[in-house]
C-alpha cells in the first residue's frame, strides 16, 4: 500500500471525523443533559452552512462570513428553543422524535423558500484554497488542515468549559442527576437554554465548515444526524470524551474503508460487483460498529459517572 | 349527536374526494411532466420546467386546435415517488403523453404504468440502457441520448487527445454505470480505478477519500459524471486538492448551465477552458434554437441547459404528433408514425429515430469560454460523432 | 402548562358524563373502529365504479402500510418498545415476492425462481420472523433509547445490504414484471387486490385483538409497565418480549409483501430509517396503544400527503407544523383526541 496515501486518508478520516464531533457534542450536551432527542440538530448544520454562504457574499470573505453567522446560528437556535423545545422536556422520547421530524420539515423548507432550491457554492479566500506541503512529501488541502485544527481547537475550548468552570460543573451535574442540580437552586430553564444553544453553535459551525468543500443545500444535515447519533450512542450518552473518541473512529472508519474496501473485496469478487458493493458495505461498518457495542457494552464507551 | 357529525364529516371528506378527481374534458390535450421540483435537484427540474412553458408560450397554449393541459409533478428524487405521480397522472388526470424524467431510475421505475396504461412515454433526459434495448417499447420515445452515448463521445476525444490512462468516478446508480460502460467501451488506455459514490436524496458530496485514490494512481486524466449539485461540489474539491494542471479533469453531464453560473458566483475560474460532449450547446446556429435561447434568457436571464433544450424539445415532438391527428389523440398509431418521423424543428438541428425510438444524432466536443457579457457558457469547438446511434439498438426486437 | 392541566380537568369532566352513556353504548373507540372500517369497506369501491380508479390505489397504499403500523404498535404501543427499524420488515417482505419474480423471469437460481404467491407470502414471513429472532435476540437486551438506535442499525444494515446486491438493482430498486399468482383470483385487478389488502387489515387487527387480550398479551402489557413485578411473578419478559417482537415483524413483512404487489416496484429506499420513522409516526399520530390509532394515523398521514402535495410543492412546511402541534397540543394521539372529544375514557 502507498504510505502517503494511507497518510492522506488518515487525515481525510480525521477531518471527517472533526466535523462529525462539532455535530455530536451538541447532540450529547443536549441529550445527556435535558434528556432530550433533537432528530432537528442537523437544521442548525444547514442554517449556519446558508446563513454563512450570504453573510460571505456580503461581506466578500468568508471568515467574516463565520464569525457573523455564529451569533445569529446561536439566535436561531435559542428561538427554536424557546418555541417548541421547552414545551417538549417533560414528553417521552416519542414525542421528541416526532416533534423534532416535523421541525426538520419546517427548517427544510424555510430554507427552501428563503434560497430558493440550488444551493450556494462558498468561495474561499485565495491563502485557504491552495494546499501544504506536509514532511514526507504529503500534499493535502490548506482548508481541510483547517477543518482539523479548528475543530481542535473547539475541543480543546469545550474540555475547558466542561472541566474547569462553573458552567461546565453545572453541564456536568446535570450530565450525571438532573434532579440534583433543579433540586439545588440552579436556574434551570436559563441552563437549558444556554446549553442548547451552544449545541446549535457547535452544529452551526460544522455546517459552515463543510460548506466550501461541499456546498450548502436543503436537506444537508439530515444524512448526516444520524451518523452523529451512532457517534453519540458509541461514545455514551453525555460524554463529552466518548463523542470525541467515537466521532475519530467513525470518521476513519467511513474513509478508509471508502478508500481501501473496493481493493480488498477485489480479491474475492469480480471487478464490478466490488465496486458497487464496496460503498454500501462500508456505509454498513458503523453501524455494524454500533449494533456490536450496543449488545455486548449498551452504556457506551465512556459513559458519564452515576446517573 | 357528536359522533354523528364526525361521521357526517367523514362522508364529506369522501365526497369532497370524488368531485375534485376525474371528469376530463375531452377537448384537450392532456401532459403530464414528470421532474424534481424539491430536494436541491429542483434546480434541473426549475430549468425544465421553465423551458416547457416556454414551449407552450410558443405554441400558443395549443396543438392539433386543441387547448393544451400541461400538468408538472414533483418525483422529490426518489423512484418511488417518481411511479406514484405518474401513477397519478395516467389515473386520476387519464392524461396522453408522459414527459420529463431527469433520473434513470425514475424513469425505469415508472415506465411500467405509463406503458401499460396505453400511453405515450417521451423521455426528455433520462437514457438507460434497458429502455434502448430489450425493454424498448413502441410507446416510448426520447428527446434526449441513450446515457452510454455521451462519455462514448468523451472516450472517442481521450483517444484522440492520446491520453494513455484515466480514473472514473461516477454515482451509484442506473445512469452512473451507463455513463461508465460508455466511456470503457471507446477508451482504449488503461482504467485505473473506478469509484462509484452514494447517489440519490443523500448523495455523497464530500470526495476527499476518492480525490486522494485518484491522484495516488498516477492517471493522466480523470473522468466524472456528476449532474446536478455534485458536480460543482466536486470541480471545487479537485482545485482545492491540488489536482488542477496536473490531472486534466474530463466530465460528461457535469459542467453545463445549472454548475456553471454557482461556479462563475464563486469565481471558480479554473473550470474555462474545460471540454466535455453534449448533443446540444446554446451557441448551435439554427433558427429554432436562436429563439428558443434567446426567449429564454430574456425571460430568465440564464442559459438554458441541454436539461431545458430536451425539454422544449419533448413539448415540440408531442405538438408534431397531435398535429398530425388534427387534435385527435385517439389515434394512437397516427401520432406514433409523426413521431417516429421527427418531423419538427428540434433545437439541435435535424436528428432521426433509430428502430428504438433512440435520437440518432451529432455529439460535439464543447468548450466553457465566457460570452459577449462576461457570462461564462459553453461552445461548440468540433463534431465527435455524425448521426451517431447506440449500442443496445440491436437488442431491442422491433 | 395549561394545555397540561385541562385534559385532565376534561377527561375528570368526561368520566362522569360518559357513566350513564356507557350502559347504554358501546364504548365510542369501538364505534370509531366501526365506522372507520365501514369507510374503507364502502367508499374505494365506490370510488373505483365512478371512475376514481387512483383514490382506490390511495386507499390500498393505505391500507397496506396500516397493516405495517398495526403491527408496529403491538410491540410500540402495547410492549413499550421503540422499534425504529420496522421498514426493513416491509422492504424484506417486498424483496421476498420481488426476487423469486426476477428470477422466474431472467433465469438463475431455479430453487426460488416462481411467481407463485403461495411461496412469496410464506417466505416474506419466515424471512422476516427469522431476522426479528436474529436482530430481536440481541437488540431486546438494550432498553429505551438504545434500543431505538439499535433497531435503527440493524435496518440500515439490511437498507445498505440490498443497495450493495447489483444483481437486485441495488439504489436503482427492481421493477417486478408479474404480481404474485394466487389460486382463484388475480391481484392484477385492482379491486381484487383492495380486497386481499383490505381483508388483511380486519385479520391483523383481530390478531392484534386478541393477543393483547390474552394472557401472553397481559404479560407484555404488564412488562411495558413495571418489569421488576413480571419478573417477580415469575414469567420471563426477555422471551415474551421477543416473541412479540418476531410476530410484529412476521406481520409487518406480510405487508411488504403486498406492498410489493400493489406498487410493481421496489427499492432499498423502502426501507430508509425515514421510512421506519414514517411508520413510528403513523402509530403516535393515530394513538398508540390503541387498536385502530394506527389505522388512523397512517390514513391522516397519508391523505394529508397526497392533498397537501397537491396544492404546493411547500407542503413539508404546514405538514412539519402540524406535527408539532399534534405532539404538544393533542395528547394520546387521534384517538385519544377523539375519544375525549366524544366524551369517553380510553379503553386500552
Amino acid at each position: 500500500m502507498d504510505f502517503s496515501l494511507f497518510v492522506v486518508q488518515l487525515l481525510n478520516g480525521l477531518q471527517l471525523g472533526i466535523l462529525l464531533f462539532l455535530l455530536a457534542s451538541g447532540l450529547t450536551l443536549t441529550f445527556g443533559i435535558m434528556d432530550f432527542v433533537n432528530l432537528a440538530h442537523g437544521s442548525f448544520y444547514m442554517v449556519g452552512a446558508f446563513i454563512c454562504a450570504t453573510l460571505t457574499f456580503a461581506t466578500g470573505s468568508f471568515i467574516w462570513g463565520v464569525l457573523l453567522a455564529i451569533p445569529l446560528v446561536a439566535v436561531v437556535g435559542l428561538a427554536t428553543e424557546w418555541i417548541v423545545i421547552r414545551n417538549l422536556y417533560p414528553r417521552d422520547h416519542l414525542d421528541h422524535v416526532l416533534a423534532t421530524f416535523g421541525l426538520i420539515l419546517v427548517f427544510d423548507t424555510l430554507v427552501q423558500i428563503v434560497w430558493g432550491p440550488a444551493g450556494i457554492v462558498v468561495p474561499l479566500p485565495a491563502w485557504l484554497d491552495g494546499q501544504v506541503t506536509l514532511p514526507g512529501d504529503i500534499v493535502f488541502p490548506t482548508f481541510r488542515l483547517m477543518i482539523i485544527c479548528a475543530g481542535l481547537l473547539i475541543a480543546g475550548g469545550l474540555y475547558y468549559l466542561v472541566n474547569h468552570t462553573r458552567l461546565g460543573m453545572l453541564i456536568r451535574a446535570g450530565a450525571s442527576n438532573r434532579t440534583m442540580v433543579g433540586a439545588l437552586g440552579i436556574d434551570i430553564k436559563t441552563l437549558f437554554s444556554g446549553v442548547f444553544a451552544l449545541g446549535a453553535v457547535l452544529a452551526g459551525i460544522a455546517g459552515m465548515l463543510i460548506s466550501p468543500i461541499t456546498e450548502a443545500s436543503i436537506g444537508m444535515g439530515n444524512e448526516i444526524i444520524i451518523t452523529a447519533f451512532v457517534v453519540i450512542i458509541i461514545g455514551g450518552i453525555g460524554s463529552m470524551k466518548g463523542a470525541f473518541a467515537a466521532a475519530l473512529l467513525i470518521g476513519l472508519i467511513d474513509t478508509m474503508g471508502r478508500s481501501f474496501l473496493d481493493d480488498i473485496f477485489k480479491i474475492v469478487m469480480s471487478s464490478e460487483a466490488a465496486e458497487t458493493a464496496a460503498p454500501a458495505i462500508s456505509a454498513m461498518l458503523i453501524y455494524i460498529l454500533m449494533a456490536v457495542i450496543l449488545a455486548v457494552r449498551p452504556q457506551g464507551l465512556f459513559p458519564p459517572k452515576v446517573r | 349527536m357528536k359522533l354523528m357529525n364526525s361521521r357526517a364529516a367523514i362522508f364529506a371528506v369522501a365526497g369532497l374526494a370524488m368531485t375534485t378527481s376525474g371528469a376530463v374534458a375531452a377537448d384537450t390535450v392532456k401532459i403530464g411532466f414528470v421532474t424534481t421540483l424539491t430536494t436541491p435537484a429542483a434546480v434541473i427540474g426549475k430549468d425544465m420546467q421553465d423551458a416547457a412553458n416556454l414551449a407552450m408560450a410558443h405554441i400558443g397554449g395549443k396543438m392539433g386546435g386543441k387547448k393544451v393541459d400541461l400538468i408538472f409533478e414533483d418525483d422529490g428524487f426518489r423512484p418511488e415517488g417518481g411511479k406514484q405521480k405518474t401513477d397519478k397522472l395516467v389515473k386520476q388526470d387519464d392524461v396522453d403523453f408522459v414527459t420529463g424524467f431527469i433520473w434513470s431510475h425514475v424513469l425505469l421505475a415508472s415506465r411500467k404504468s405509463v406503458l401499460d396504461a396505453g400511453k405515450f412515454l417521451i423521455s426528455a433526459n433520462a437514457g438507460p440502457s434497458p429502455v434502448a434495448g430489450k425493454l424498448c417499447h413502441k410507446n416510448f420515445f426520447s428527446t434526449s441520448w441513450q446515457n452510454d452515448q455521451t462519455p462514448m463521445a468523451m472516450g472517442e476525444v481521450l483517444n484522440q487527445k492520446g491520453v494513455k490512462s484515466l480514473y472514473i468516478m461516477a454515482p451509484n446508480y442506473a445512469a452512473g454505470k451507463n455513463m461508465v460502460a460508455g466511456v470503457k467501451r471507446t477508451f482504449k488506455g488503461k482504467i485505473l480505478g473506478v469509484d462509484f459514490t452514494k447517489w440519490g436524496k443523500d448523495a455523497q458530496l464530500d470526495f476527499s477519500a476518492e480525490l486522494a485514490k485518484a491522484k495516488a494512481s498516477g492517471a493522466e486524466g480523470i473522468w466524472v459524471f456528476y449532474p446536478g449539485k455534485a458536480g460543482g461540489a466536486f470541480i471545487k474539491q479537485y482545485q482545492q486538492a491540488g489536482l488542477q494542471g496536473k490531472i486534466p479533469l474530463y466530465t460528461s453531464f457535469t459542467v453545463d448551465a445549472i454548475a456553471l453560473p454557482k461556479l462563475q458566483k464563486a469565481n471558480l475560474s479554473g473550470v474555462l477552458g474545460s471540454e466535455n460532449t453534449q448533443q446540444w450547446s446554446p451557441d448551435m446556429d439554427n433558427a429554432a434554437n436562436k429563439k428558443f435561447v434567446g426567449d429564454f434568457k430574456k425571460k430568465h436571464g440564464r442559459y438554458p441547459s441541454f436539461y431545458a433544450a430536451q425539454a422544449y424539445d419533448a413539448i415540440m415532438l408531442i405538438k408534431s404528433a397531435v398535429d398530425a391527428v388534427k387534435g385527435d389523440t385517439k389515434n394512437m398509431d397516427g401520432m406514433r408514425a409523426a413521431m417516429k418521423s421527427a418531423n419538427y424543428a428540434s433545437v439541435r438541428g435535424k436528428y432521426t429515430y433509430g428502430n428504438n425510438h433512440m435520437p440518432i444524432q451529432n455529439f460535439y466536443l464543447r468548450k466553457v469560454v465566457k460570452d459577449v457579457d462576461g457570462n461564462w457558457t459553453t461552445k461548440i469547438t468540433k463534431t465527435v460523432y455524425t448521426n451517431h446511434q447506440d449500442v443496445y439498438a440491436k437488442d431491442c426486437k422491433m | 402548562m395549561t394545555e397540561q392541566i385541562a385534559p385532565k380537568e376534561q377527561s375528570a369532566q368526561s368520566e362522569a358524563n360518559t357513566a350513564a352513556r356507557r350502559s347504554r353504548r358501546l364504548p365510542p373507540s369501538t364505534l370509531i373502529m366501526a365506522a372507520g372500517l365501514l369507510f374503507l369497506a364502502i367508499v374505494p369501491p365506490l370510488a373505483y365504479f365512478t371512475g376514481n380508479e387512483f383514490w382506490l390505489s390511495i386507499f390500498t397504499r393505505l391500507t397496506i402500510l396500516s397493516i405495517a403500523a398495526v403491527s408496529l404498535n403491538l410491540v410500540l404501543g402495547y410492549g413499550g418498545l421503540v422499534s425504529f427499524g420496522h421498514a426493513a420488515f416491509l422492504g424484506l417482505g417486498a424483496y421476498a415476492v420481488g426476487i423469486p419474480v426476477h428470477h422466474a423471469i431472467n433465469g438463475e437460481f431455479e430453487s426460488i425462481a416462481t411467481t407463485n404467491g403461495l411461496f412469496h407470502i410464506p417466505m416474506a414471513v419466515g424471512v422476516c420472523a427469522l431476522y426479528a429472532l436474529i436482530t430481536g435476540a440481541i437488540s431486546l437486551r438494550t432498553r429505551g433509547v438504545h434500543f431505538i438506535m439499535i433497531t435503527m442499525a440493524f435496518g440500515q444494515m439490511v437498507f445498505f445490504a440490498i443497495v450493495s446486491i447489483e444483481t437486485y438493482g441495488g439504489d436503482d430498486g427492481l421493477t417486478i414484471y408479474e404480481r404474485s399468482s394466487l389460486p382463484a383470483i388475480s391481484l392484477d385487478n385492482p379491486l381484487t387486490l383492495y380486497a386481499v389488502c383490505f381483508v388483511s387489515l380486519l385479520l391483523a387487527l383481530y390478531l392484534v385483538h386478541r393477543i393483547v387480550n390474552s394472557r401472553f398479551g397481559m404479560v407484555i402489557r404488564a412488562a411495558k409497565g413495571n418489569e421488576e413485578r413480571i419478573r417477580a411473578l415469575g414469567f420471563n419478559a426477555y422471551a415474551y418480549r421477543l416473541l412479540a417482537y418476531v410476530i410484529s415483524g412476521s406481520m409487518c413483512g406480510y405487508a411488504g409483501a403486498l406492498l410489493g404487489n400493489f406498487t410493481t416496484f421496489i427499492s432499498p429506499e423502502m426501507m430508509d430509517w425515514t421510512r421506519s420513522g414514517e411508520l413510528m409516526f403513523m402509530v403516535i399520530l393515530g394513538g398508540a396503544g390503541s387498536l385502530f390509532g394506527p389505522v388512523l394515523g397512517a390514513s391522516v398521514f397519508l391523505l394529508l400527503e397526497e392533498v397537501m402535495s397537491d396544492f404546493t410543492i411547500y407542503w413539508h412546511l404546514p405538514f412539519g407544523i402540524m406535527l408539532i402541534l399534534a405532539v404538544l397540543f393533542v395528547r394520546g394521539g387521534i384517538s385519544g383526541f377523539a375519544d375525549r372529544l366524544l366524551g369517553a375514557k380510553r379503553d386500552d
